[in-house]
């Protein structure tokens, strides 16, 4: 398959016909381009069909408004068989809750949900705490280092290690099966190619069938009860024999590794970068540094981890003035909600006093709203505690490098120079 | 006007006047109740405005729509009484109902 864009990225899209625009280019968001790109859909054309693509063809949903429709009304838009704009291809048939309908999307995340749970993630803060301390400790002061790497990786993938409860120095394999996941041109306009994917998955559900049968032992001889993710997957009899079930025990741990790992990682780099980019925020936050929970939804709205999410139209459905045929490929753009001013007032600037801002889609809405929600923003509240009671200063050198996905909207690497 | 009585987790109670039609999200939002996200803005689809009504008052406070009662399944905290705030309507019948806030919203 040729995933090339059928059509010409443009650094004007308001120069061309609107038709003549790919939304799906995963280059949009490596440049930065996604902007004015569906600030133009939203504006002139905001339930827009585009007849061809790498993905085929499909409707993009941009307003705020028209987005919690779509995510709301499951019955109207299934999840399934996949959550993002490509197909997940044959080699490697991937089932995973997030794109399932109920029932067997409730009973699944059911199983797993209380690991996320509020409750569980109180007795969770004070480690999630010292390991932050432990990192920032770390940070080299006075010099140019990547911040990517050595904070925004570092603390997710320790996270992912604590709730897996998966070897600790083994926790950089779990970023890389993350970024492997959906990192192809076929799924997400990546770069990432098919073998190397292939490899990197086979080589995950070995890791993870291993530690499967390892938790699988420890129950059975009596050992206290863990509150991983293995041992509740293991502890509820909808899923207790999802080993037996390869690729959906598979698509499962993906999903939730990839939910834990990029979309916090990104907000981590995302949250330093528009205080950068805002600096009279950054002077708001260091004064009173009790808008930290308040801010934080700021970032997870103003990063948008995750550009979208699709559905498939299971009866025509009328929107916009449009009909959506049964059958249609939707997508709805949550990076580009996030940036409707009909809801947000100065959705392009980074806010951290904003009022309701919670009110925002990167969570989504509906039945697949993120199970890991809390944690994030737990996650990122400590991590902002910590970053304030120790440095006075942290600075952004250059520009940051941005992932190529339509999907993950992320940065690779970040240069920045702490201060005292 | 319908009295509704809040009490948070911690035992801290609000005595709120709520209006007779609107739901028992904005009662409480407007009142300054605290312990409801309200993250949808009132659209039952996130679930952060989970309360527990007590039985007295459960009969009064409407039917569950499948919608809620999805979001609801999803809420780890959720017991008897479990609704939505953002879907429950203040009518004359609620005068008095006693609500509780869970400690934590999904």
């Amino acid at each position: 398959m040729n995933m090339e864009s059928t059509t010409k990225m443009v650094s004007d899209p308001y120069a061309v016909d609107i038709d003549s625009l790919d939304f799906s280019d995963g280059r949009l968001f490596e440049t930065g381009l996604w902007n004015s790109y569906f600030e133009r859909l939203r504006n002139e054309d905001p339930v827009h069909y585009q007849a061809d693509s790498p993905f085929g063809p499909f409707w993009s949903i941009t307003r705020f408004d028209d987005i919690m429709f779509v995510d709301k009304h499951h019955e109207l838009f299934s999840s399934e068989p996949a959550i993002v704009i490509g197909d997940m291809g044959e080699e490697i048939p991937l089932e995973m809750f997030i794109a399932m309908d109920p029932p067997r999307h409730d009973e699944q995340r059911q199983a797993v949900q209380p690991v996320v749970a509020p409750k569980n993630l109180a007795a969770m803060e004070s480690l999630i705490r010292e390991r932050v301390a432990k990192i920032l400790d770390g940070l080299p002061v006075g010099e140019a280092f990547d911040w990517v790497d050595r904070v925004s990786i570092e603390l997710t993938s320790q996270m992912l290690a604590t709730l897996f409860n998966f070897p600790f120095d083994d926790r950089r394999k779990l970023t890389y099966w993350s970024d492997m996941a959906a990192g192809t041109p076929e799924i997400t306009g990546g770069d990432v190619t098919n073998e190397e994917r292939m490899v990197a998955l086979q080589d995950c559900l070995r890791t993870f069938n291993q530690l499967w049968q390892q938790r699988q032992s420890e129950l059975e001889i009596g050992e206290a009860e863990s509150f991983d993710l293995i041992s509740l997957l293991l502890s509820s009899d909808k899923t207790d024999n999802m080993i037996e079930r390869p690729m959906e025990f598979l698509g499962n741990i993906l999903l939730l590794i990839v939910g834990g790992n990029d979309t916090t990682r990104n907000s981590l780099t995302g949250g330093l970068y528009a205080l950068n980019k805002f600096p009279a925020e950054f002077e708001k936050l260091k004064a009173n540094p009790a808008l930290i929970p308040n801010m934080v939804p700021e970032i997870i709205r103003w990063q948008t981890p995750l550009a979208h999410m699709r559905r498939i139209a299971t009866q025509d459905v009328a929107l916009g003035g449009k009909t959506i045929k049964a059958g249609d490929k939707v997508v709805m753009w949550y990076v580009s909600g996030n940036r409707d001013e009909s809801v947000i007032d100065h959705a392009d600037d980074f806010i951290i006093d904003r009022e309701n801002a919670r009110q925002h889609l990167s969570f989504g809405f509906g039945l697949h709203r993120c199970m890991g929600n809390r944690l994030a923003e737990m996650q990122l509240k400590i991590v902002w505690e910590e970053i304030l009671k120790r440095f006075s200063n942290i600075e952004v050198i250059g520009e940051p490098t941005l992932v190529r996905s339509n999907f993950v909207k992320g940065y690779s690497s970040m240069t920045v120079k702490i201060s005292r | 006007m319908v009295k509704i009585r809040f009490i948070e987790h911690t035992g801290v109670e609000h005595n709120v006047d709520a209006l007779e039609g609107e739901n028992l999200m904005s009662a409480a939002i407007n009142n300054l109740v605290p312990g409801i996200d309200a993250d949808c803005g009132g659209n039952c689809a996130c679930g952060t405005c989970h309360i527990v009504i007590e039985k007295e008052w459960l009969g009064s406070s409407g039917e569950i729509g499948s919608d809620e009662q999805s979001l609801l399944t999803m809420t780890p905290e959720i017991s008897e009484g479990s609704r939505l705030a953002c879907q429950v309507v203040v009518t004359p019948a609620l005068e008095g109902a006693v609500v509780r806030l869970p400690e934590f919203q999904m």
